[in-house]
């Protein structure tokens, strides 16, 4: 420890070489490193069963795959990037990689606990892979039963067992977060001092705290059933299978925002960074954020407003739906404001951030659709909704990662990345993602339903478009695998504040080092001063200058 | 990691900042369990209200005496549990291990009381998909069955889990590697034994009285 103190150019990565220094590290910084590993590998396993489908749908028959495989593809996109690459994303990577950064400690609360996360992960995902080698599952992510607990013949209980172990992992994940953030902040830092960034990484983590359990008893209870016999969801012996369905939303929903409320928090960062400008109504994000982690327990029955739930239940979550709008339309609104007057800058994270921005609006609108009883009942079900939770999900979450992970880039590697090929594919990402879902809101309205092989031929042309989208999504994918890594030799040396960003994390050297700072700061003013002189305002005492440039 | 005892992990400022962390710890996880056992005990509710008449028999054929050994048993487990966190801040070793392996007697105990119960329903066949065979009471029977066997056996699991921690705690006090200096693995293992407890406090009316 003391070793890295003296000496100025050790950071996390030249620490140690060896293979054992990654698995056994207890460094938050390369634990976030092993999670990018991870969930990039996950990412495209489960991309390339959306390009599979994707070509399939080009045709209105079935031509590509038999109608067995489509459903266990779908089946395998939908398990693979919920579970396995959005949940953990954000909070794994970049949380992982900044929190302690961004509060002036020197790891998270338990090291130890944060290293088997990981470990759970690979499990879970081990679990879940070895399922779709050995044949896949056909039950779509969502697992309803009695399908799942009864009918199915696929590899059903590996596939509920690698998501029930990946709770674990994001459990274990909060939890550290949850400690930290209460218990960890650099003197000084006070609540509401914190950057936006990390009060969404602890309205998350009580989501996750909150809602994973319940996930995790649902599986358990659907095992026991097709492994033991236990019919707890079979109508036969009085078991409701609806139960299930409940139980499944009132962690599914909120997973909704175990995915967006970080990709929020990174675009506040990134908002403000790029405008130069204070976020605009500080503290009216923060409630929002907390507002949503409470309000999202409450609006699980607008996935089953014609599944049989009562009508009475149906209007109740149809207004608490249209209710959890608000906070997100406060944070739509904030960022709009802190762009005007500002001086706006358009690198790539800025361009990944004006675009979520507008298709985070359009997801969200989308959402006030079918939270109205009588439009979901035309949509539901259909490719409408599909569009939709992908606007909030690929079109939100993806593009806050990817602008998180560009802008946080130079501070994790050192290095930058080639700013005219990010530019390019975040162009890129951008057309081809509207390009790929805008028509499935018209596939959708028009009535075809989502999960079917086969469709009628007048929906031949939107699906067409649909697939081209989804190519040019995919190069728009593949393009920063391939400049990241060329970075990580070939970039310039980024130095400590690329950016000319306020905040902790860059405050210390590129990449830091192990013990993040050689003396743990003193915080004196708020975040996002960005009027004043930033690097008067935030006052660190270091040992080394600030870095060359 | 540690090697002498209470020593202060290389991330904190303060060994009142890791301690405080700690406590934190174990509490946010109680509340995860909270959820956890939340949704079992919600399902086995909403099933009693669906099919009143024949939980409320079903039900009727658990042992209420031993059902109520069990608690008394328990809530006598936490009361050791809670002397052995006062002998590991007063750092008496030899009664942190007597409380401790009191503790884990009582527990043992009770999935012993526990066992001999499910031994008796396996033999009224009474345990869904093993041996369940309809009786008067119709096919909604197993379905009480099945929510008590889920939750009385995830309650043992968790019971399980605890007595191993305190084996380790055992060992470590034996080692002399607790004390005034290190009792927080003490006191955060009280903490869960004690959820173990309250769990059971919901279980045994909900499952045995109601
Ligand atoms: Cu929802």
């Amino acid at each position: 420890m003391k070793m890295s103190a003296i000496e100025p150019r050790t950071d996390y990565l030249n620490a140690g070489y060896s293979v054992r220094s990654w698995l056994l590290t207890q460094d938050h910084k390369r634990i976030a490193l092993l999670y990018l590993l991870a969930i990039t590998c996950m990412f495209f396993i489960g991309g390339a069963a959306a390009v599979l489908f994707r070509l399939d749908l080009m045709t209105p028959d079935a031509d590509l795959v038999q109608s067995e495989t489509y459903n266990k593809l779908f089946t395998m996109h939908g398990v693979i990037m919920v579970f396995f690459f959005l949940i953990p994303s954000i909070p794994a990577v970049l949380g992982n990689f900044l929190l302690p950064l961004m509060i002036g400690a020197r790891d998270l609360a338990f090291p130890k606990l944060n290293l088997l996360s990981w470990y759970v992960f690979i499990a879970g995902g081990a679990f879940t892979i070895w399922a779709i080698v050995h044949g896949g599952v056909d039950t779509g992510w969502t697992f309803y039963t009695p399908y799942t607990s009864t009918y199915s013949n696929t590899h059903v209980m590996s596939t509920a067992l690698g998501v029930f172990i990946v709770g674990f992992s994001s459990i274990l994940t909060a939890l550290n977060f949850l400690v930290t953030i209460h218990t960890m902040r650099a003197p000084g830092l006070t609540w509401f001092r914190l950057p936006l960034f990390v009060w969404t990484m602890y309205a998350t983590s009580l989501v996750i705290m909150l809602g994973t359990p319940v996930l995790s008893i649902v599986i358990f209870l659907v095992a026991l059933e097709r492994g033991l016999g236990f019919g707890i969801f079979d109508p036969a012996l009085g078991g409701d299978p609806l139960l299930f369905q409940h139980l499944f939303w009132f962690y599914s929903h909120p997973a909704v925002y175990i995915m967006v409320l970080p990709a929020m928090g990174v675009i506040s960062e990134l908002v403000t960074c790029f405008a130069r400008k204070r976020v605009f109504g500080y503290h009216f994000i923060v409630l929002a954020s907390l507002g949503i982690a409470v309000l999202g327990f409450l609006v699980w029955g607008h996935h089953m407003f014609v599944s049989g739930q009562s009508v009475y239940a149906g209007m109740v979550f149809s207004i608490l739906s249209f209710l959890v709008a608000v906070p997100s339309a406060i944070k739509v609104f904030n960022w709009t404001a802190t762009l005007y007057g500002g001086q706006i800058g358009y690198e790539t994270p800025m361009l990944y951030a004006l675009g979520f921005v507008g298709l985070f609006t359009i997801g969200g609108l989308t959402g006030l659709f079918l939270a109205t009883t009588a439009v979901d009942v035309h949509v539901h079900d259909t490719y409408f909704v599909v569009a939709h939770f992908h606007y909030i999900m690929v079109g939100g979450a993806v593009m806050a990662y990817l602008g998180g992970i560009h802008y946080w880039w130079p501070k994790i590697t050192g290095r930058m990345y080639p700013e005219w090929w990010a530019r390019l594919s975040a162009l890129m990402i951008f057309v081809g993602f509207n390009l790929t879902f805008f028509p499935q809101f018209i596939l959708g309205y028009l009535g075809m339903p989502r999960r079917y092989h086969v469709y009628p031929e007048e929906f031949q042309m939107l699906n067409v478009l649909s697939s081209a989208g989804a190519s040019i999504l995919g190069v728009g994918y593949l393009l920063p695998m391939a400049y990241f890594t060329w970075s990580l030799w070939y970039s310039p040396l980024a130095g400590d504040n690329p950016w000319g960003a306020t905040g902790l994390e860059w405050q210390t050297t590129s990449p830091p080092p192990t013990e993040n700072f050689p003396v743990i700061p003193t915080v004196v003013t708020e975040p996002y001063d960005y009027e004043t002189n930033s690097d008067q305002t935030i006052t660190v005492r270091r040992q080394g200058e600030f870095a060359h440039e | 990691m540690s090697s002498s005892a209470g020593a202060l992990a290389h991330h904190f400022a303060n060994i009142h900042q890791q301690r405080t962390a700690a406590r934190l710890g174990m509490w946010i996880f109680l509340l995860t369990e909270v959820m956890f056992f939340g949704g079992a005990i919600a399902t086995y509710c909403i099933y009693r209200t669906l099919h009143p008449y024949v939980f409320e028999a079903a039900g009727r054929e658990l042992s209420k005496p031993l059902g109520t050994l069990n608690t008394v048993v328990l809530i006598t487990s936490s009361l050791t549990m809670a002397l052995s966190v006062v002998a590991a801040h007063s750092g008496n070793r030899r009664r942190l291990l007597g409380w401790l392996a009191a503790t884990m007697g009582l527990g043992l105990v009770f999935l012993g009381v526990k066992a001999i119960e499910w031994y008796t329903e396996y033999a009224h066949h009474r345990v869904p998909g093993l041996n369940f065979t309809p009786d008067e009471l119709g096919p909604t029977a197993e379905l009480f069955f099945a929510c008590y066997f889920a939750l009385t056996s995830l309650h043992a699991l968790h019971m399980i889990i605890g007595l191993a921690v305190m084996g380790v705690l055992v060992r470590l006090a034996y080692q002399g590697r607790l004390g005034p200096e290190r009792f927080i693995p003490v006191e955060v293992t009280g903490l869960y034994w004690h959820f173990v407890d309250i769990v059971w406090i919901f279980l045994f009316p909900l499952l045995y009285l109601l």
